[in-house]
């Protein structure tokens, strides 16, 4: 008796970062694609290539000359209402500072991913988020992933968010260099079908460039008139708040995996809490696991994005827990300051009238190796700022 | 809902009565004009109607259209 071959079509893979975003990109089908391969993006370039060459999607792949151009080159398509991505890293991202804050500021709804990179001198390829972070007051939305799947899945929400026409901003989406865009994963596939019926609607971008009504972008504009510009470019990013919230919803509904922009995990009845984003905070959860069976009440929260900042989700969870003692891990420093996102999150404290012990540690940056083991040892730390390994 | 950002749109002098700025203005000789619409076509400005007539409220005398023109019409005179 012969068996029967039914090829039936692949629902999970294994593969890195890098391929999980360029499948999710396919999946979004945007009309132009313009990158330019740097270490550790490099692959999502040559996948997005290499599935576009396939002829998996009509795309247009614009194989630019540097990341300026690269943006440039979505700024323009964007503009005339086409959807679109980009991907860089690290001094790739730094050379496209200036069209970033374009991007924004001129309402395109972008998607990007970024790689999470150290910035030289000392040329350093490792995980980093100084180089995303140092880009935060551009007008992105910018998430942190800490897993293959959750870069899949983000790269998936971020085109909703960014053409809401509500939020009308560009979103760039980080993964940590090697330890995401490197690592092979187990990763599910979404039903590309649902997807593009009920996820995400056709791009309709209200002041692109026609032929019916001809205008300018993004000429001279007046004092007069720029901090209105400025000031609904605000509203736009205060909107994606709630927007991103519907977002993950929706794809929890129909999808099954779950998204909010504070990750908790085990905080409800923590004594110290752990805080941190991208994989570092993913690896909490084992430091989590294993103080809690040594006795030690501990728990975690992970942000998913910094832009626009989660206030309420953080304050309330900081709230909910009795943890007297926050410890902050900044994989980023800001030189005569310091750690970005322990800034950001005492600002929050502060203004919400509530006092914590505050850890800042800085750990990983530039590919340093922290284990689980490691951060248990980092709630032992007092008040104040940490260099690991100093 | 729309989102708020520099957007101008074409309007015939939006930014004054620009023929003030010119120091030299162009003079077409019909007689040697070949209608190639080159001048027309060139202009920045907008400024050369499709009957080729100069709007010399508003063109600038940027000497383009003299220096586009294959047949040698249009010279550049100095104003007054």
């Amino acid at each position: 008796m012969m068996a029967e071959c039914v090829e039936e079509e692949e629902t999970s893979v294994y593969v890195t970062g890098c391929e999980a975003a360029a499948r999710a990109v396919i999946i979004a089908k945007p009309s132009v694609v313009a990158a330019y391969p740097i270490t550790p993006q490099t692959e999502i370039v040559e996948k997005l290539s290499l599935f576009i060459g396939e002829g998996r999607h009509d795309c247009q792949f614009i194989a630019v000359e540097s990341e300026h151009s690269a943006l440039s080159a979505c700024i323009g398509a964007a503009s005339c209402g086409a959807r679109t991505f980009t991907a860089t890293s690290s001094h790739g991202l730094l050379y496209m500072a200036e069209m970033l804050y374009w991007a924004a500021i001129a309402r395109l709804p972008i998607v990007m991913a970024n790689a999470n990179r150290a910035l030289a001198s000392g040329w350093n390829i490792w995980a980093d988020h100084i180089d995303s972070l140092s880009q935060r007051d551009a007008g992105w939305i910018q998430f942190y992933t800490s897993t293959v799947q959750e870069v899949y899945d983000t790269i998936l929400i971020a085109f909703r968010v960014a053409e809401n026409e509500g939020v009308m901003l560009p979103v760039m989406v980080n993964l940590d260099g090697f330890l995401l865009t490197h690592i092979n994963q187990p990763l599910r596939l979404v039903d590309e079908t649902l997807y593009q019926e009920e996820f995400l609607d056709e791009i309709n971008v209200p002041h692109a460039l026609n032929l019916d009504s001809p205008h300018t972008l993004g000429t001279l504009i007046s004092p007069s008139d720029n901090y209105r510009v400025q000031h609904d470019r605000k509203l736009g990013m205060e909107r994606a708040k709630d927007v991103i919230k519907e977002a993950e919803r929706d794809f929890l509904r129909l999808f099954g995996r779950e998204y909010h922009p504070v990750m908790e995990y085990r905080s409800d009845d923590a004594e110290v809490l752990l805080l941190g984003m991208g994989t570092l905070a993913k690896e909490a959860e084992d430091a989590v696991d294993m103080m809690r069976f040594r006795g030690i009440k501990a728990g975690l929260l992970r942000l998913r994005q910094i832009r626009p900042f989660p206030d309420d989700e953080i304050i309330d969870a900081i709230s909910r827990s009795p943890a007297e003692k926050l410890v902050i891990i900044d994989r980023d420093y800001s030189p005569g300051s310091g750690g970005i996102l322990s800034q950001e999150v005492k600002t929050r404290l502060y203004d919400a009238g509530i006092v914590k012990e505050i850890v800042n540690v800085i750990a990983g940056v530039g590919g340093q190796d922290v284990s689980a083991e490691d951060m248990m040892e980092m709630v032992e730390l007092e008040r104040g700022e940490h260099w690991w390994g100093i | 809902m729309k989102v708020k950002m520099a957007i101008s749109y074409p309007t015939v002098g939006a930014s004054g009565r620009t023929g003030d700025w010119r120091v030299f203005r162009p003079v077409i000789n019909q007689k040697l004009c070949i209608h190639c619409y080159n001048c027309y076509v060139f202009c920045p400005e907008g400024t050369i109607s499709p009957e080729l007539g100069v709007d010399y409220e508003y063109c600038k005398g940027c000497g383009i259209c003299a220096n586009e023109c294959p047949s040698k019409a249009i010279r550049m005179v100095k104003e007054e």
